[in-house]
Order: C-alpha cells, then structure tokens, then sequence
C-alpha cells in the first residue's frame, strides 16, 4: 500500500495526522511530510480514515 | 428483516451508514433525505465552490463516490415528517410509512433566516443549490455584497468575494465578531483580519429593513443606527437551527434554545431505544468535557458521530458490541483569506485568553482558553500543527498545566 499526497491541493491543515501521527506530519514549515510513503497493511484503516477525513480530498492509497 | 432507517443523507447520515456496512451489517438499509439530489459536501460551498475554482461535482461528499458499495435503497425527495419512538415506524411526505428496525436521525440543521419576506437577491447559504444561485449573482459583478452576521460562514462568504475582487460590508449587531462563543480580543482579531483585507465592518447595528426596486430586487438595506447601505447582493449569516421540528410530539424529547437545542440524546447517541442521532441535530453529554452537554455544527463532528451511531446501531439491533459513549473534542477550521483559523474544543465567552505561540499582530498564534484549572479550548491561526497537538492533548486532558508544557521551549 502507498500512500499518495496531491500537494496541490493540500492545505496542511493536519487533520491527516490528528488520524495518524505515525504517518503524517505537518512540521513547522507549515508543510505535509509523509514518515513513510508504504505504510504497513495494518494501518489500512487508519489510512482509508485519513483518505475520509481530509477535507481537500488530497490523499489517495494505491495498492 | 425490517431496514435500518437513516433521516438524512448528509455527512452525519452517510457516515452512520458507512459505519453499519465495515462493521459487518449486511441487512436493509433505507436513506431518506428532504433534498431532491444527493447533498454535497458543506465546507467547500462558502469557499471552493462560491470562488467558481470548483464544479458542484467536486463538493460531492466522501461517501457519495461509493454509493453503489455501501448498498442503500437512497430515497432522495422524501422527507420523514413524524416519528414513533415505541413502534418505530416512520411517517414520511408522501403519506406512505416505514416500519423500521432501528433509525438514525440525521437532520442536520437549516439557515436560520429573517423573518417575513424578503426581496430577490437575498441569500442564505447551506446547500449545493444556495451557493450555485449566489455564485451566479456574484458572476454577474454586483457593485457591492453585503453580509449580514460575522459568523463563520458570513465570514467565509465576505472572505472569498473579496478573493473575487467586489466590494463587500458585512454588519453584525454584536460589538464583537462571534460574541457568543469567543472572548473579546479573539473576535477583534476576526474583525481586524476582514478589515485588512478590505472589507467596510460595521460592529454594533443590526438590519432594520430590506430597500428593494420596482421589481421587487434588492438595492441595499437600512441599519438600526439609521444608515443605509446600497448593494445588490445581501448574504444573511445569521447562524443555523437544528432541523428536529418534525420531531415535535413525536416523544423524543427536543431542548430548548437557550440549552443549544437539538434532541436530547445520552452519552451514546441514543434519544431512545433503537433511536439514535448525529450530527448537528445531535445534543448529547460529551464525556471528553466533564460530560457538559454539547450540540456541535461541525463537520469532523458530524463525521464522528455518524460513525459511532453506526456502531452503535449495531449493538441496539443485537450485530455488533457496546462501542461505549461518544466522546470527542470538537475541531473545526475555516479558511479565510490567507488565514488557516482552526479550533479544536469549545471556548466561552468568558474564558481567560492566553497567546502561548507566536502573536496576534502577525497573523500566526495560538491562543489557549482558560477557565479554572482547565484548559477548554485552543485556537490555531497558521499553526497547523500546534493546533494539532493542542487537540490531541484535550483529548488526553483537559489540566490546564499539561497543555502550558506542550508550549514550553
Ligand atoms: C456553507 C457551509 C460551510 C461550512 N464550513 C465548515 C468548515 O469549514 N468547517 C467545519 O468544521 N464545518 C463547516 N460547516 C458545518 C458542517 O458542514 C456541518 O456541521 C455538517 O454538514 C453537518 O452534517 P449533518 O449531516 O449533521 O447535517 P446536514 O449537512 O445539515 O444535513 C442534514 C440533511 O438532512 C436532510 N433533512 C432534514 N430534515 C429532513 C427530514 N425531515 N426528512 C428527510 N431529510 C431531512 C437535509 O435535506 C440534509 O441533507 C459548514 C457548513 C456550511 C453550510
Ligand atoms: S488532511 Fe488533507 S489537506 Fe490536511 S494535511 Fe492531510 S492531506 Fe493535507
């Protein structure tokens, strides 16, 4: 599974990482990082939650 | 097998649909919704889509791309007009009724608006169809818009017509942009921030009457402080109200305005056996604050509590376990110009402000509400991730010395 961000159209306004702290981290630069762009298949859920959650519809799983 | 009946088709209801259909549900469910085409998405429409940068499309909410899986038997165009809480049946607008298994009421809430008529040219601004007929006034350039309510969807409005490039004034009748729900200098920055960017804000004076033409469009409005002001176009922001009054009499037990309105809910969603709500209809005691009672019009809110009402179905239908009450933090953020204002539990108006990060003169702080020993609410400008963290440590606590060391150096 790999997680894909459209910065584009990220905002960086965090909720992703409100979901998944492990994963996404929006640092002090205001900016979205990805900790790791293939998230072990166990945080599935967690990620679909993201995908859900994030308000500018910019994250996408693939695989 | 009689349906699971979910009123509302909206964030909180496809949520509690969503939520039915991971954890396991196979069995019938029936979406009603007043509305004759799938709701959209909210947030976008005072932004995205009123700025004319986003089809109608595009604010298409989340659950809505998966219909097909989720298997629903959607009725759109229908409404439920009454509710019998002991036989769970369900009266709807075409006289027909449904005997259900168990319902999730979902009904969210409408624009509060000005009593009496109005002139054409006057909006409000809640679905898909209200921001397609004020974009397309506003595509027609009116020389000025007016806003009525620096409320937060008013204050998106102004923001994103001012993003276009018109004249806008916005009036609130409180002294203070959000009276009700900040402390004075939070709301001050409110007012500044739309003054920087151009907006005329008039604090303190109400709308008297609407002036309209011969043809029955309005050309301006006149204040309680006898002043008029011409404009073509009048957006009223004056706040929302919960959409339960088909509930009235129905048993479920409805709370008066001055204790925020909504059903009365327990800490589990539930309004009575096998009835639960969610979302802004929703008032429920909120286990994350001490269990005061909240109603919240908030997007994540209405996701989450969807979402556990779904779960919650579940265990009340006897196919799934007690997920145990819903407590959350509130979180909320708004867009306005350049400003990422974001909002995570609920301050009051008396609370005690502290700017632990950054400062209010530059457009980036966080400011911590504090009443007594706790910390009730933090508010992000441009401070994504500290507005983060300060959520994730209400969730944990609300001590008011535990969140002051998220903010030491
Ligand atoms: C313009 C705008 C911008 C917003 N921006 C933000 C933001 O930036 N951040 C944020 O956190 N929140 C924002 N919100 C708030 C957020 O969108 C709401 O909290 C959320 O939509 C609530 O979802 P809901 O499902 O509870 O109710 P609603 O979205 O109100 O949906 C209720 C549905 O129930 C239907 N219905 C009502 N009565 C009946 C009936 N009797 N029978 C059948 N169907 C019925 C209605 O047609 C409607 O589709 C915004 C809201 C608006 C209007
Ligand atoms: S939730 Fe979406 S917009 Fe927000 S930081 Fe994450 S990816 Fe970006």
């Amino acid at each position: 599974m790999k997680i894909n961000v459209n910065y584009d159209l990220c905002e960086a306004n965090a909720i992703c990482m409100a979901v998944a702290p492990e994963v996404f981290e929006v640092r002090d630069d205001d900016n979205l990082y990805l900790l790791m762009d293939e998230p072990p298949e166990e945080l599935r859920p967690k990620m679909e939650e993201a995908v859900r959650r994030c308000p500018k519809q910019a994250l996408e799983i693939e695989g | 097998m009689k349906p699971v009946v979910v009123v509302g088709a909206s964030l909180a209801g496809m949520s509690a649909v969503q939520s039915m259909r991971s954890g396991g549900y196979g069995g019938p469910v029936v979406v009603l919704d007043a509305s004759p085409e799938m709701p959209s998405d909210r947030p976008p429409l005072s932004k995205q889509v009123l700025a004319g940068e986003w089809d109608l499309d595009r604010a298409a909410l989340p659950m809505a791309r998966n219909l097909a899986e989720l298997d629903v038997d959607l009725r759109l165009g229908l409404s439920a007009v009454g509710l019998d809480p002991d036989s769970l049946e369900l009266s709807l607008s075409d006289g027909s009724m449904i005997s259900a298994g168990g319902i999730v009421v979902a009904t969210g809430s409408v624009a509060r608006r000005i009593p009496g008529e109005v002139p054409s040219g006057v909006f409000v601004l809640r679905t898909g169809a209200d921001a397609l007929a004020l974009r397309d006034e506003l595509d027609r350039g009116p020389d000025r818009v007016l806003v009525i309510g620096a409320g937060f969807i008013g204050a998106e409005v102004a923001a994103t017509c001012r993003g276009r490039g018109l004249e806008v004034t916005m009036v609130e009748a409180a002294e203070v942009p959000l009276q009700r729900v900040l402390p004075t200098d939070m709301g001050s920055f409110v007012a500044d921030l739309h003054r920087n960017n151009g907006v005329d804000v008039r604090l303190g004076v109400g709308l008297d009457s609407f002036l309209a033409d011969e043809n029955g469009a309005v050309r301006g409005v006149a204040l309680t402080d006898g002043s008029e002001i011409a404009a073509q176009v009048v957006v009223v922001g004056i706040g929302a109200v919960p959409d339960v009054s088909w509930l009235e009499g129905s048993g479920l037990e409805l709370l008066p305005p001055q204790e925020g309105g909504g059903i009365r809910c327990d800490e589990s969603l539930r309004a009575a056996p096998k009835v639960l709500a969610a979302g802004d209809c929703a008032s429920w005691p909120n286990g994350s604050f001490n269990g005061e009672r909240m109603r919240v019009e908030q997007w994540e809110s209405a996701l989450e509590q969807g979402t556990h009402a779904g779960k919650q179905m579940l265990c009340e239908i006897g196919a799934g376990q007690d997920p145990g009450p819903f407590c959350t933090v509130p979180w909320f953020w708004s867009d306005q110009y350049d400003a990422k204002i974001q909002m995570a539990g609920r301050a009051g108006p008396g609370d005690e402000v502290h700017v632990v990060d950054g400062s209010v003169s530059e457009g980036r702080f966080v400011a911590l509400f504090k009443r007594g020993g706790e910390c009730r609410a933090a508010l992000g400008v441009n401070r994504p991730r500290l507005a983060i963290r300060a959520r994730m440590k209400l969730a944990e606590t609300l001590a008011w010395d535990s969140m002051l060391e998220l903010f030491e150096p």
